[in-house]
């Protein structure tokens, strides 16, 4: 059985809620997980960021489901870490 | 509820709009209300519970008017915004937290701009309520209910010196001068 622990995802998101309550609400949203959220671009309406999520398990539909539920939305999966249990 | 009600306003930016509704229409209603009670006073002779009942009617018209203007104005703002933040991030945000400020940010912000002319001009009428049940009052209820508009609009003053950074008493002296000329300008036109 494989578990993520690592993905890096590119995010269009409104400036609203900006990096740290965007970042900070993926955490929330998903306990023990460690996220940074690095803007890459900045657009009159939204900014193009970066999304890394780090964790023991990562679930990958609750993170899409919470950048989605704050307007953002993920344009690629950049990278991603995983890890099977012996 | 209240962390979800502060990501909203955060959302859309609302907490600077509803501050300035409320010092607006606060001011709107504790100057109302200090018109109200001039005339009277310059008038003369005119019974309390009369008093009353046309400042509660200017109160209620002020409220609802406040409220109802605000929800119009601010859902179609928002309806605005949403559908510009739509386009630029090419998505449907009907169901994400920008959807649901959109939907209820107008009630705040209106139940906002009703309620502080309302309750200035509740508070304004305090010391008529009070003569009418019999209690006490160290001057006539009327001067005491203008008295009252003037603190209130004084202590608006101070709020706005708060918000902007400024000498909280040179603030609050602005308004009260305002407060001041209407007075006079309704004991002038009273004769």
């Amino acid at each position: 059985m494989s578990s993520v622990k690592r993905i890096v995802l590119d995010v269009l998101k409104p400036h609203q809620p900006n990096a740290l309550a965007f970042a900070s609400a993926i955490a929330d949203q998903n306990s023990g997980c460690r996220v940074t959220v690095t803007v890459t671009g900045v657009d009159e309406k939204t900014e193009s960021t970066l999304v890394v999520v780090e964790s023991e398990d990562i679930i990958y539909e609750s993170i899409v489901d919470t950048i989605s539920s704050l307007g953002g939305s993920v344009h690629s999966v950049d990278e991603v870490e995983v890890s099977s249990s012996l | 509820m209240i962390e979800r009600l502060r990501l909203l306003l955060e959302l859309t930016r609302a907490h600077s709009i509803a501050r300035r509704y409320f010092v607006t229409n606060g001011f709107d209603g504790a100057l109302t209300m200090l018109g109200l009670n001039m005339g009277f006073y310059s008038s003369g002779g005119v019974e309390t519970g009369v008093v009353i009942h046309a400042c509660l009617g200017a109160a209620i018209a002020l409220g609802t008017s406040g409220v109802a203007s605000a929800y119009v104005s601010e859902s179609a703002e928002r309806e605005k915004d949403l559908k510009e933040l739509e386009q630029a991030v090419a998505s449907d945000l009907a169901n994400t937290a920008h959807g649901e400020a959109a939907r209820w940010v107008p009630f705040f912000i209106a139940a906002v701009n009703g309620l502080a002319p309302f309750l200035m001009a509740l508070i304004i009428i305090v010391p008529l309520w009070m003569s009418e049940a019999g209690i006490g009052l160290p001057i006539g209820p009327l001067q005491l209910s203008i008295v009252v508009a003037f603190v209130l609009v004084f202590l608006l003053g101070i709020f706005l010196g708060s918000v902007s950074g400024r000498f909280w008493l040179w603030s609050g002296l602005r308004t009260l001068v305002i407060a001041i000329v209407t007075a006079a300008l309704i004991l002038m036109v009273g004769g």
